[in-house]
């Protein structure tokens, strides 16, 4: 594919992962869009965070654990994590809870990225 | 809903043939659902198909099938790892007819 | 860039996540349950009306309207339309909407 059709994309999850379907939903769009190589990021924000906090048990909920697919995404070249500095701390939360390799970005941070995308994905 | 005949008890299968339960499966089921690919089973094929439940297992998706190819290349070399020697195994498709047989669902990304 | 904000402030935090992430220069609309923000005696009326001076903030008045709340849109907030929000999208290079 040449470097003119690249666009820059970038997901941005906001939401816990159990309570609603978004985190599910994000993840497989995400490996679903994977197929057409573009350079895509995935931002952690507020509740989203919670997505990455390591060590998922979900058998007592009857519902599956798809924490071990984001260390798939690496497979998937997808390796531009951002985990929002605020959102850790407003949780008690550091970048050495999460589950897979991150950066750890400031709100407006992350606010300077949303400005280069081509395209923003919201969940 | 369809089902698939092992050994004389039946298995619930979705509308494209793979297997609903991904616990209820074995080898014996894989070669059922082999046949119905038209696939003889070498240990080649086993090889791959164990591949792809390994890779469930830990990361809880069938590959894409460039993830797929990439992964055996790392694990199996480079002889493996490659999209003629996975379609000369699995014609219709490395991840689609591989997962189909390995017992798992249709490969996230497959389009 | 675009950003969209359509929650209730005194029900959900995507105003101050968008407002801790948008850039200077950057525009914010306001629909649904968002519009609550600019109406006077709102909580959130304060820390919009301060974050007017580096955004550019619309609120989507048939939105505002429909909650009957035409009447109290807190000074300097400017509407717009269904015309203007298409408008919106269109003149910005990308869009955020804080779900």
């Amino acid at each position: 594919m040449s470097e003119a059709t690249v666009k820059k994309i970038m997901y941005v999850n906001r939401k816990a992962p159990y309570g609603t379907i978004y985190a599910l939903e994000s993840l497989e769009v995400v490996l679903i869009a994977a197929a057409f190589d573009q350079d895509v990021s995935l931002v952690f924000m507020d509740d989203g965070v919670y997505q990455l906090k390591k060590g998922h048990q979900t058998k007592g909920i009857e519902t599956k654990n798809f924490q071990p697919t984001y260390r798939a995404l690496d497979d998937y070249d997808v390796n531009k994590l951002y985990v929002e500095k605020e959102a850790l701390e407003a949780r008690g939360l550091s970048e050495e809870d999460m589950c897979v390799p991150v950066e750890v970005l400031s709100a407006a941070e992350i606010g300077k990225l949303m400005e280069q995308q081509d395209v923003l994905l919201s969940f | 809903m369809s089902s698939i005949e092992v050994n004389g008890k039946s298995y619930e299968t979705d509308e494209e043939g793979y297997l609903v339960n991904l616990a209820e499966w074995d080898e014996d089921i894989g070669k059922v659902l082999a046949q119905g690919e038209n696939i003889d089973m070498t240990p080649s094929h086993w090889e791959v198909v164990n591949f792809l439940r390994d890779y469930y297992n830990e990361f809880q998706i069938a590959p894409a099938v460039r993830v797929l190819t990439k992964a055996i290349g790392k694990k199996l070399g480079p002889d493996k790892g490659n999209s003629q020697y996975l379609y000369e195994l699995f014609p219709y498709g490395p991840a689609k007819q591989a997962c189909k047989i390995a017992g798992l669902p249709k490969p996230t990304g497959c389009i | 860039m675009l950003h969209i904000v359509n929650k209730s402030p005194l029900e959900r935090n995507t105003l101050d996540s968008c407002l801790a992430a948008a850039q200077p220069g950057a525009a914010l609309l306001l629909i649904e349950d968002g519009v609550y923000a600019a109406t006077r005696g709102n909580r959130a009326e304060g820390k919009l009306r301060a974050a007017a001076q580096r955004l550019d903030i619309y609120v989507l008045a048939p939105d505002l309207d429909a909650r009957g709340m035409g009447q109290s849109l807190a000074e300097g907030i400017k509407t717009t339309d269904y015309a203007g929000f298409v408008e919106l999208v269109t003149k910005h290079k990308n869009c955020q909407s804080w779900l």
